[in-house]
């Protein structure tokens, strides 16, 4: 008697699918638009997954939306400590999550504001001055001694700006974290 | 109306017909309205026993279990069966008083952040912090308590608003925009899942507790009825296929039978309804099931490869997914004959390795000679709570449940003291039932006071102690694993009856009974339940009897010992 598909397992995903679906771990960062009811205990309930879960938060970042009874929670993960879709479903269990997005990073504008404190001296000032220009880097603060700028940017362009203002004397930094929305016109 | 009066409007119309708990000063007003509600009422000793008599009520009925709890202390209480519901998906709504408005985050008397301690264990939860939110509350945390994955729900609300005056109108619908669990289970995946069980030389259902939850178990006989497939029920899940049915293997996990064990093991293919891999089953993870593919459905999509990465993923309710597949896996041309080497295997296994203990010589009474006696004193009829430990494991090997929600269990949290007050909640719900909670001396001791519960409000609960004078599933531990070195598990050292239950059971108001003949039990146990009113049986059992077979913590299903 003829059988309907053999012993073999050709009717069964390969891992490789399984991979392809996110059920393993894909090694990418991730950042995963969260739209959410602005309801008192939302970031909590969030934030509480996550740390239950062992799930590890890279920037997490919450603001309105153009509609008041919604926030959007913009929030970066690193694909290859976790597997990503079992972060997404253990986020939308949550009643009060209306829509998450994993965001291609090709499909995607994410932006991130920083700013740097630089502890500066004679001379120096006009190098830093220089390097954020460069940058389109906006400075917000002049001292005596120090420098304070403003930049916006991917995140490899502010690690960048990092790496060449440190060494002048970095008093202190500070940056948002991610907001993203996705190119075209459909909606995030 | 005041806000607490709309409270019992919405549990009528929930059809809410009793609710398990004690009232305090955050509460009043809603005891107030309970006074005069016409819902039944079950005070309860200590709110603990009041949140597992809902889950118990909940398990047994399969409808929502309702628990009410004050403030502070009384909502701390309630934090054990919370978590507890959680684990084990049981419907129950915690209605929770809290301290008024005006002392919110001041540390006022009896003020604990209930909402903030229970986050990470319930499914939703709602702070009330408008009198006018009250109704709409209620009914979406009984939509959310009893649909999708079911699950616990808190609703806090401040005494003050409990009291205020609200217009109430009747709600008649439930918009929750975030919330739309997936029921049916996507037809594609359904027609690969019947093709594989066709193509698969050796099969396993592996049954969970989702099955029972969603009033499955019919659906789950037809499937295993389409061929020969070998059934096995998580701890969660016994009662869902009939037990003494042929094709049924016992169950799984570490004090599961071989034979489950070794099937798994070998199996090419095994279909996962309604479980989730827990730690207790799989035993080593990465060495559970190496040779098999797996089909997973469950209503939850978060339990999908959560634990073990699934091949064939289908998010739906077991209900509907099972009368798919079967319809699916009927419209292919089979051969039942593939089957044939692997029964002619699991036969092998099952007389090779049936649960056996030998009680020939002594009078000593075996523990797991008390539950063959209770097997055969109930007709197996009935249903049976226990708390945690061995007595629990030797029910659940020597007691053959046949139907769904016959058996109750703190399966995930493994609550000692969930027993009895979970026995008198299944009562409530079914009071033609003949209801037994199996306990051991251990566990019995955290929530005795139930038995006052059962005594005043004539919850006729039979309770029957495995009495072997140890915490006695540590001390098997202890034997094993840490060098018989027994620290802290001997509850009676001297051997003096310590306590007397029996004397402690007429204190409560209940019948005290103690059986020291092996020869006698069935029919000394019938008798016991032929008793009128709550009845506690106290047993001797051998002291130092160990739970066989088992997979030690950690190790790999093939490995099983004793
Ligand atoms: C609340 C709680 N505390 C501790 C434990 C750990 N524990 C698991 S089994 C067990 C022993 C139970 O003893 P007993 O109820 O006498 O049952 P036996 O194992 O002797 O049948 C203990 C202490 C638990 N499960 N729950």
């Amino acid at each position: 008697m003829a059988l309907v598909g053999d012993p073999g397992t050709k009717e069964l995903l390969s891992l490789e699918e399984l991979e392809a679906s996110g059920s393993l771990r894909t090694g990418r960062k991730h950042v995963l638009s969260i739209l959410v009811e602005d309801k008192p205990g939302v970031l909590t309930r969030i934030a509480g997954l996550f740390a239950r879960r062992g799930f590890n938060i890279d920037t997490l970042t919450v603001g309105p939306t153009d509609d008041d009874r919604i926030s959007r929670i913009t929030l970066t993960l690193d694909g290859a400590l976790h597997p990503i879709d079992q972060v997404t479903k253990q986020l939308h269990k949550l009643i009060n999550v209306l829509k998450i997005r994993d965001l291609e990073p090709a499909e995607t504008v994410a932006r991130e504001l920083a700013m740097f404190k630089v502890a500066v001296d004679g001379q120096q000032r006009a190098e830093v001055l220089q390097i954020c220009e460069i940058f389109r880097g906006k400075v917000v603060d002049v001292g005596k001694r120090s420098l304070i700028m403003e930049i916006t940017g991917t995140t490899d362009k502010i690690d960048a700006f990092d790496r060449m203002v440190r060494p002048f004397g970095l008093v202190e930094m500070m940056r948002t974290g991610e907001i993203a929305i996705s190119r075209g016109r459909a909606e995030t | 109306m005041r806000a607490v009066d709309a409270v019992m409007e919405c549990l009528k119309a929930e059809g809410v017909d009793v609710v398990f708990g004690l009232p305090g000063g955050a509460n009043i007003p809603t005891y107030d309205a309970l006074y005069d509600a016409g819902i039944r009422h079950v005070l309860v000793r200590h709110e603990a026993g009041g949140g597992h008599a809902a889950q118990g009520y909940a398990k047994a009925t399969g409808k929502v279990g309702v628990c009410f709890a004050t403030s502070g202390p009384g909502a701390t209480n309630v934090v054990t069966p919370i978590v507890d519901a959680m684990m084990d998906s049981c419907p129950t709504v915690f209605i929770t008083g809290q301290v008024g408005t005006h002392l919110l985050g001041t540390d006022g008397f009896q003020e604990t952040d209930v909402i903030g301690i229970t986050m990470p264990a319930v499914k939703h939860s709602f702070m009330i912090q408008h009198p006018t939110e009250v109704p709409r509350a209620i009914h979406e945390a009984f939509h959310l308590a009893r649909t999708g994955r079911p699950g616990p729900v808190v609703v806090d609300i401040p005494v003050d608003l409990s009291r205020a005056d609200i217009d109430y109108e009747p709600v008649t619908d439930v918009r929750l925009p975030g919330y739309q669990p997936t029921t049916e289970g996507n037809a594609k995946q359904i027609r690969q899942a019947a093709k594989a069980l066709a193509s698969a030389r050796r099969p396993v259902l592996y049954v969970g507790g989702g099955v029972i939850n969603a009033n499955a178990s019919e659906e789950l006989r037809e499937l295993a009825a389409s061929d020969r497939f070998p059934v096995t029920c998580t701890l969660m899940a016994l009662g869902a296929f009939p037990a003494p049915h042929e094709q049924w293997l016992g169950m799984p996990g570490m004090h599961g039978t071989r034979t489950a064990n070794y099937a798994m093991d070998e199996a090419d293919l095994i279909c996962c309804i309604g479980a989730r891999f827990d730690d207790r089953v799989t035993g080593k993870l990465s060495e559970f099931a190496p040779r098999a593919k797996f089909i997973h459905i469950d209503i939850d999509p978060a339990e999908i490869s959560k634990n073990v990465p699934a091949h064939i993923p289908i998010v739906g309710d077991a209900k509907k997914v099972l009368a798919k597949l079967t319809a699916e896996y009927r419209a292919l041309e089979t051969d039942a004959t593939r089957l044939d080497a692997w029964w002619q295997r699991i036969r092998d296994w099952q007389s090779k390795h049936p649960l056996r203990f030998d009680d020939t010589e002594g009078t000593e009474i075996r523990p797991q000679r008390v539950i063959q006696a209770l097997y055969e004193a109930t007709g197996g009829e009935g249903i049976v709570a226990t708390d945690i430990g061995q007595h629990q494991m030797w029910t659940a090997q020597h007691f053959h449940f046949s139907r769904p929600r016959t058996w109750l269990q703190s399966g995930g949290l493994g609550t000692m003291g969930f027993g009895l007050p979970a026995a008198m909640g299944a009562k409530v719900g079914k009071p033609d039932e003949l209801v037994v909670c199996v306990t051991g001396d251990g566990s019995i001791q955290m929530n005795m006071q139930e038995l006052s519960t059962c005594a005043t409000e004539g919850i006729d609960v039979k309770t029957v102690i495995l009495n072997n004078g140890y915490l006695g599933m540590v001390r098997q531990w202890q034997e094993l694993f840490w060098e018989k070195r027994y620290s802290h598990v001997d509850l009676r050292p001297d051997t003096a009856p310590w306590p007397d239950f029996v004397k402690l059971a007429e204190a409560h108001g209940a019948t005290g009974i103690r059986l020291e003949d092996k020869t006698t039990l069935v029919d000394d146990l019938k008798a016991a339940f032929a008793t009128p009113g709550p009845v506690m049986v106290d047993v001797r059992v051998t002291r130092e009897e160990n739970v066989y077979p088992m997979i030690a913590p950690g190790a790999a299903a093939r490995d099983m010992v004793g």
